[in-house]
């Protein structure tokens, strides 16, 4: 044949490295592409059929074959024929993808979880157990695993096409998605909502490893300090343990035990303490006030990094009793500086 | 009259156009500029439109070409994001939103209605001042250095991140919407206070209520655009925190604001090429549109329900579970319209007599790709797949199935149906044929792969991707210089046509709208007296009957 | 046709000199009537737009609202109400004198209809300038959003002699900041609307010493007056919604 064997064997390289349909590789991706070809299955035959009628009619009554058109008003039965069916495949197609949504967006209980911060251009991954990973995730296979998503600038959006997941990453605000990776191997992760000037860089690889190299991974790349071993330190650092400090007389609730509960607002309303809660709670005081105390808390907004407000989180969830604040709080009296007055902010 | 097409000029050796026209009335530039005729505004606005159509699909060019190669090596980062930003802005507001309404409509609705002018001329020119006005600051913001939003502009990175010229863009939209706003006031008042004797709602042809549905649609979301537009500046401006979560704003305020123009925009745009259709479907199968009043309904009911979905745009963007079900659903139902049209259009083929000259071609070619387009608009409403698939090449390949599969298809269709009611001549039929050819078959190649690439999960708005989809991309790339050949050769033998093409006569097509009963060009008048409208919309008996009188009165 | 004339009653026969001779009908429309139809039905449309327009803030202004509650009563309080009820005042006066100029060129009162647009110019004008000193006292009290925004007095209203009012946690009172924000966004967009008014009304107020619409030519009037009308209506959903829903009864 005519094509010079280099060009040849380039050609076949290149075609053989060409992705057509992405990996299968979390729990969630054979339920998204079940409802994928059934979509595809949709299209396919709408475009037929549409294309069949336009052939037949075309060839049949082309002008020379049929020179004078009958006029026909309409058909009301063949109207509500084709609003009807296209409506009912239509339903079929809503709930067959709120039913997905509802999988995709409900995290399981028993999830791990695993903190991400976006930001201008790159993807931080915060493990309980204190390892940071700049546009990596390590994750092991066979476990739910939930993300708790947040972004420091602008919008970002997390996206792992293999595990057919994504979610957007808002500033100010959590989001959560979850998954189950089944195979070990490496795959992408996009940041698919535009965000600035190097967007096409915001990208990162996850790993899935078998449990047994996850735990080898962890023990490895560990920096020492667990995420809530670093949110004890900011307790403390910042002063949260004086009026949270679980006494009696404390100007602040207890925290211990306060993480799934629901608490009893001064305003009235009822809420259920989870992770957005907690951060807007130390964000945005006021409009959280437990029920029978003083609104007195300042806002740590713009004290706190969302990386600390991660660490103080994930420390308050898992805080059960308030033993180790009062052993900090008593080292600490005596070199302690003026009580914390509620400051002014400036803007 | 041959077996195969329905064409039917005048004797060429005598046939003149005739002396008298709306382009003749009046000479100088300044009788342009200061013209109220509604169709030497819509001769302004089909010339400003193909200028930002050929920019913006330049724009699409240098995309494509920088995607050949998964390394970010054509040009920087920056500037890649200055081209999609330019290309949609310039694709959007200058060329889609006002492309048939601005140029068909404001030419034919008047005179598809009996009328002389649409109701506010004046308005009217004001509007395509407007557009210029926008599209000088858009051309302004490009020669200063590009704006690098996206065309959404989305907060906090349109408000707080960015230095490029935010504000004239957007002050740029601002002024185009308003451009928009005034175009669709002036043909709503003209449908309802404007129609001749006779001409009831539902003798109206279908292009007058899509226009009428589409208008409907800028008249209630421009403002909204405005709104948001203005509240992004003043944000830019001022810094106070609207858009701003640490200040206590809310950031997805502003897209709810944005989508709630935005969405409807897509049927402003859809409309109008969907009424098109209407028209030349009819008139090459010899039949009136197969249930004519389901058609115009269901314009009208996709202007309604499509102001009610515009969260489907945010369905991971942490809204309520229980919205984006509503959303879903609603969007859902807005599908079952568009689908009621493409088999109305299918079944007028039925026991017509069919031809298939160029406009026709253009027409099978929009039923087709706006079925693919509308089908896999389904997907991205089913909100489990929507998860997948939106943000990346898929809802690329999805919207520009529905613009320019769609809407782009529809406008070349209808300028090639109404040429030669415009100029008075006709287009080169064959070589026609081959750029409705080349057109669809260069867009399927653009298109097509971009769907395989969304599924594999190709974000959009990205400089460099992932070297295993780069098969794709080429063809993508390929497909594209196939397209560009497509669109580059109508406007060659169009103008090509202007002086050399031949003679077309008052009804060259034998169509029944009240446009072809006058000569071509029109007078600046339109009627030398106002027409009574006796019989209904896709009459072909009537047409053939007044034929035969004609024949019979003049031998 | 002299038949008719003759035969109808003299009101009739002016309407009928009306088709004939007014010199503002357009050529394309076929009656007088069909234009003045379509004049005010297209009014009517932009005033929608306008009405979509202003939807876009109030729906801003009752999210927030609803978020921050506790800084929007401050909010609240911070505006003068004599002066915003004064000035809800004198637009509805102004409107009243607008109504009364529509009445006032229909009876083809050269002299009443200036003298009444002339006053409907003046109260727009004096609503502008109170609109400038509550303007005025915001600046001096570094109330106007931005970078000199300052929220010591809600923090400590005591400092500054406010008794009435209780402190607002800091975090609320940045908060204030977008209550203001709100603020003039929307009264600012209202006084653009009374600026863009008051110029329409100096061209009204000439072309009606020409005469021009003391001859039975009155949309103009008509339809500015439904312009004039629409930005007092907006003035009176800001009215409530901006002094009067949060605020609690002055010591």
């Amino acid at each position: 044949m005519g094509i010079s064997p280099v060009l040849w064997q380039f050609l076949e390289r290149w075609l053989n490295n060409s992705a057509l349909f992405p990996r299968e590789a979390s729990t969630i991706a054979p339920y998204m592409d079940a409802l994928y070809f059934f979509l595809l299955g949709m299209t396919v035959v709408g475009v037929a059929l549409v294309a069949t009628i336009i052939t037949v009619f075309s060839l049949r009554y082309r002008r020379s074959v049929h020179p004078v058109a009958t006029q026909i008003e309409g058909s009301t039965l063949l109207e509500a024929t084709w609003t009807i069916i296209p409506l009912g495949i239509f339903l079929i197609c809503f709930v067959w993808g709120a039913l997905l949504y509802f999988r995709i967006y409900t995290p399981p209980v028993n999830s791990m979880n695993i903190y991400i911060v976006g930001k201008q251009w790159m993807w931080k991954a915060e493990h309980p157990g204190g390892q940071h990973e700049i546009n990596a995730l390590h994750v092991p296979t066979g476990q739910n695993i939930q993300l708790t998503m947040i972004s420091q600038d602008v919008f970002h959006s997390f996206s792992i096409p293999d595990f057919r997941i994504k979610r957007e990453v808002i500033p100010g605000r959590y989001s959560t998605v979850w998954f189950n990776a089944t195979t070990p191997g490496e795959y992408h992760l996009f940041c698919t909502q535009y965000c600035g000037t190097n967007h096409s860089q915001m990208i990162g690889t996850i790993t899935a490893l078998s449990p047994a190299d996850y735990k080898k991974w962890t023990e490895e790349s560990t920096s020492g300090m667990s995420l809530a071993q670093n949110g004890e330190r900011l307790f403390a650092s910042m002063g949260c343990n004086a009026c949270h400090s679980g006494n009696a007389a404390a100007r602040g609730p207890s925290l211990a035990g306060v993480y799934g509960t629901t608490l009893q607002l001064t305003n009235g309303a009822q809420v259920l303490v989870n992770d957005a809660y907690l951060r807007d709670a130390i964000l945005n005081p006021s409009q959280h006030v437990t029920a029978g105390y003083s609104p007195i808390m300042p806002t740590y907004q713009g004290q706190i990094s969302e990386d600390g407000l991660i660490d103080l989180v994930e420390y308050l969830k898992n805080l059960q009793t308030n033993y180790r604040v009062h052993q900090t709080l008593t080292t600490s009296e005596s070199d302690q500086a003026a009580p914390i007055t509620p400051g002014v902010s400036q803007p | 009259m041959s077996e195969s097409t329905i064409l039917n000029l005048p004797d060429q050796s005598t046939a003149r156009v005739p002396k008298r026209n709306f382009i003749t009335a009046e000479d100088g530039l300044l009788s342009w500029l200061l013209t109220g005729d509604h169709k030497r505004i819509a001769m302004l606005y089909l010339i400003s439109i193909t200028f930002f159509f050929f920019i913006g699909g330049a724009f699409a060019g240098l995309i494509r070409l920088e995607l050949l190669t998964p390394q970010p090596d054509l040009v920087a980062s920056d500037t890649y994001n200055k081209f999609f930003t330019m290309h949609g802005v310039i694709m959007v507001f200058l060329f889609l939103v006002p492309s048939v309404p601005a140029t068909l409509g404001n030419f034919l609705i008047p005179i598809m209605l009996g009328a002389r002018d649409l109701a506010f001329p004046k308005i009217n020119l004001l509007s395509w001042y407007l557009y210029v006005v926008g599209g000088v600051m858009v051309i302004a913001t490009m020669v200063l250095g590009g704006v690098d939003t996206g065309w959404t502009f989305t907060t906090p990175l349109s408000t707080h991140y960015l230095n490029t010229h935010v504000i004239t863009t957007a002050l740029a939209i601002f002024v185009a919407g308003f451009s928009s706003i005034f175009t669709g006031l002036n043909f709503i008042v003209t449908i309802h206070r404007m129609r001749c004797p006779g001409m009831t709602w539902f003798r109206m042809p279908l292009f007058v209520w899509s226009n009428y549905a589409a208008s409907i649609l800028m008249v209630l979301g421009t403002p909204v655009l405005a709104i948001s537009l203005t509240l992004v500046l003043l944000e830019r401006v001022f810094g106070i925190g609207v858009f701003d979560p640490t200040k206590g704003g809310d950031p997805l305020l502003f897209q709810h604001l944005f989508w709630f123009y935005s969405h409807p925009a897509v049927y402003i745009m859809i409309l109008p090429g969907m009424g098109v259709i209407s028209e030349v479907v009819s008139t090459f199968s010899r039949k009136r549109v197969f249930g004519y009043t389901a058609v115009a309904f269901s314009s009208v009911a996709i202007a309604l329900f499509g102001f009610f979905v515009w969260e489907h745009h945010m369905f991971i963007m942490g809204v309520s579970n229980y919205s984006a079900l509503v959303f879903s659903l609603l969007t859902m139902l807005v599908a079952v319209p568009s689908a009621i049209k493409i088999f109305n259009w299918s079944f007028t083929l039925q026991k017509g007599s069919i031809t298939f000259e160029t406009p026709m071609l253009y027409a099978f070619g929009f039923m087709g790709l706006f079925t693919i387009g509308g089908l896999t608009g389904v997907f991205l409403g089913s909100l489990g797949m929507d998860i997948h698939l939106t943000e990346t090449y898929f809802i690329v390949a999805h919207f520009h199935f529905v613009m320019v599969g769609g809407m782009l298809m529809a406008f070349l269709s209808g300028i090639h149906f109404w040429w030669p009611k415009i100029t008075g001549r006709m287009y080169p039929e064959a070589i026609s044929k081959l750029a409705a050819v080349v057109t669809f078959i260069g867009f399927n190649l653009t298109f097509l792969p971009q769907f395989i690439l969304g599924y594999l999960g190709m974000p959009r708005r990205y400089h460099s991707y992932p070297p295993e989809f780069q098969i794709l991309n080429v063809m993508s790339t390929a497909g594209a210089t196939v397209l560009g050949i497509g669109y580059l050769m109508p406007i060659i033998y169009l103008a090509w046509s202007l002086k050399y093409g031949a003679v077309a006569g008052n009804n060259p097509w034998q169509a029944t709208g009240l446009e072809w009963q006058i000569q071509s060009p029109p007078l600046t008048e339109n009627f030398t007296e106002i027409p009574i409208m006796d019989h209904e919309a896709y009459d072909y008996d009537w047409l053939e009957h007044k034929t035969k009188q004609e024949v019979t009165t003049v031998g | 046709m002299a038949d008719t004339i003759a035969t109808t009653e003299p009101a009739a026969e002016h309407e009928l000199h009306e088709h004939v001779f007014v010199p503002q009908h357009r050529h394309h429309f076929e009656t007088e009537q069909q234009q003045r139809e379509a004049g005010s039905f297209g009014m009517w449309l932009f005033l929608l737009t306008e009405i979509m327009f202003f939807g876009g803030m109030f729906f801003a202004y009752l999210l927030y609202r609803n978020w921050y509650y506790d800084a929007f009563v401050v909010g609240s309080n911070q505006l003068s109400l004599p002066l915003g009820t004064a000035n809800t005042a004198v637009l509805i006066t102004s409107g009243f004198f607008m109504a009364l100029s529509v009445w006032a060129a229909e009876v083809r009162k050269r002299g009443l209809l200036v003298l009444l647009l002339v006053l409907t110019t003046l109260l727009g004008i004096v609503f502008l300038g109170i609109k400038y000193v509550e303007y005025k006292e915001k600046y001096e009290l570094h109330h106007i959003p931005g970078e000199h925004f300052d929220v010591s007095e809600f923090v400590n209203p005591a400092a500054y002699g406010i008794t009435n009012e209780k402190p607002l946690p800091p975090d609320m009172a940045q908060k204030v900041q977008l209550y203001f924000f709100l603020y003039f966004a929307m009264t600012g967009m209202h006084a653009l609307h009374m600026i863009i008014g008051i110029g329409l009304l100096f061209w009204l107020i000439a072309r009606a010493r020409r005469g021009d619409f003391s001859a039975g030519y009155v949309a103009p009037i008509e339809n500015f007056g439904l312009y004039w009308h629409f930005v007092d209506i907006v003035w009176l959903f800001l009215f409530p919604l901006l002094y009067l829903i949060n605020r609690h009864p002055m010591k």
